[in-house]
């Protein structure tokens, strides 16, 4: 098939169109991308990616960007079950709690991410407590309607697990490993379904992948 | 079939999101108020069909969704098959269906998490910020408006080579997406920022012209006065 990643597996965005490939079984390369000396901001990246980011992704012939389409894409072409494509009222629902991860979960979890990963590691700094907590905060609220949905179905979008879970994985990945990962304690079905997620074989060997990219 | 029910007023943008799709496919849709002042938005009624108390909500008989661009996709899947042949806007036109279909996912992605964070900080130094009796912060308003910038590049390159944002000859819901927050913006004195897209401008205003679109702007007009 000739698919090619670029990226560092240890971005959430990366880990995601991963996770999608290790579930259909695909075989890929993972090309590293240099972000520390600004390789993503030159122009044989940005001809991949015109926005500079990561993941870019190719196929053949075809680039993409955006690490939810590709995910779609990788799904669909190795029909997986995780999109519920062929149900209309299911797939709407996994669009729903999809969209409801970029806007309220990965919104609120990447600026705690940049704070109490990106900056001490990769910059020497030291994080900013006042945007951790503003952000822990929408992070809470968002849990609440996370907690309750859980405590109705197994997953988000019902009895079946979807890309909508396991959407969430990188960025829980990395709440985990930081020091605010008691936050979950107060909702124990929302702590479960992230052990579910975390227990796939796909979201395993990824996390690996992280690990040794971030050491 | 009974109409769909779009919960909020056509002034929100990812209201107005949703009525674009709807108007596009002809679909006889209900809009049914939420009343934001007397805090209906976080009564239970509405909790019950969007939990984070926001809008829109939907609802097609028993189904009921929120987030406005899960809505549209689900508006397209479901009734496209009942509009001509033209609509098909989930796709791009192209003879391979993966790849056309990964195209518009790209774009609806780069309106979400790009474009729209830019236009949105500026919507609301500039409109809700003054209506809660704030001072607009024009450090983060031009902040904004250097990141849009940096967007319109992009895209001004990518229209040049395509007549739509997903490629392919024909319009997208990528393409639509962009209607609510540009035609708020386009109202505000920062809307100069399109002048140097000269492809970016005539693109929008091809958007502006389609009949589902200038109904949409007139409802959008009618429910923000005031």
């Amino acid at each position: 098939m000739g698919i090619k990643v670029y990226g560092p597996a240890a971005s959430t965005n990366v880990a995601r169109v991963l996770v999608c490939l290790e579930e259909v079984g695909a075989e890929y390369e993972l090309v590293p991308v240099d972000m520390p000396s600004g390789e993503h901001k030159r122009p044989e990246h940005l001809a991949r990616n015109p926005f500079g980011q990561v993941p870019a992704f190719q196929d053949g012939d075809m680039m993409l960007s955006e690490s939810r389409a590709i995910a779609k894409y990788i799904l669909r072409k190795g029909g997986s079950q995780l999109l519920r494509e062929c149900n209309l009222s299911e797939s709407a629902i996994v669009d729903v709690w999809l969209e409801v991860e970029a806007a309220q979960f990965s919104s609120a979890m990447s600026p705690i991410i940049f704070q109490c990963f990106v900056i001490p590691i990769v910059m020497g700094g030291k994080p900013d407590m006042k945007v951790v907590e503003e952000n822990l905060e929408k992070l809470k609220k968002a849990l609440e309607v996370y907690e309750a949905r859980l405590s109705k179905f197994k997953y988000l979008a019902g009895e079946f697990v979807s890309l909508a879970d396991i959407s969430h994985f990188p960025t829980a990945h990395y709440l985990l490993g930081s020091p605010h990962a008691s936050a979950i304690d107060a909702y124990p079905h929302v702590k479960a379904w992230i052990a579910d997620i975390m227990a796939r074989p796909s979201v395993k060997k990824v996390r690996e992948l992280m690990k040794m990219a971030s050491a | 079939m009974s109409p769909v029910k779009v919960f909020g007023s056509a002034a929100f943008t990812n209201v107005a999101r949703v009525l674009v799709c709807l108007e596009e496919l002809g679909v006889e849709y209900e809009i049914v108020d939420v009343d934001f002042h007397a805090k209906e938005h976080k009564g239970p009624d509405h909790l019950a069909r969007n939990p984070f108390g926001q809008v829109p909500a939907f609802q097609d008989g028993d189904l009921v969704l929120f987030e406005s661009r899960a809505i549209c996709r689900y508006v397209f899947r479901k009734y496209m098959a009942t509009a001509d042949g033209t609509s098909n806007l989930l796709r791009n036109g192209g003879d391979d269906l993966a790849e056309s279909a990964a195209l518009v996912d790209a774009w609806l992605d780069v309106e979400a998490l790009q474009y729209e964070p830019a236009v949105h900080a500026v919507f609301v130094q500039h409109r809700v910020v003054p209506a809660l009796g704030g001072t607009p912060d024009e450090t983060v308003i031009a902040a904004s408006v250097e990141k849009l910038r940096q967007v319109l590049e992009v895209y001004e390159a990518r229209l040049a080579e395509y007549r739509y944002l997903a490629g392919g000859d024909r319009v997208s819901l990528a393409d639509l997406n962009h209607f609510p927050y540009t035609y708020y913006f386009m109202t505000m004195p920062y809307a100069s920022v399109f002048d140097s897209f000269p492809r970016v401008k005539a693109w929008w205003e091809e958007l502006v012209a389609r009949p589902a679109v200038q109904k949409v702007a007139r409802m959008m007009a009618d429910h923000s006065a005031g």
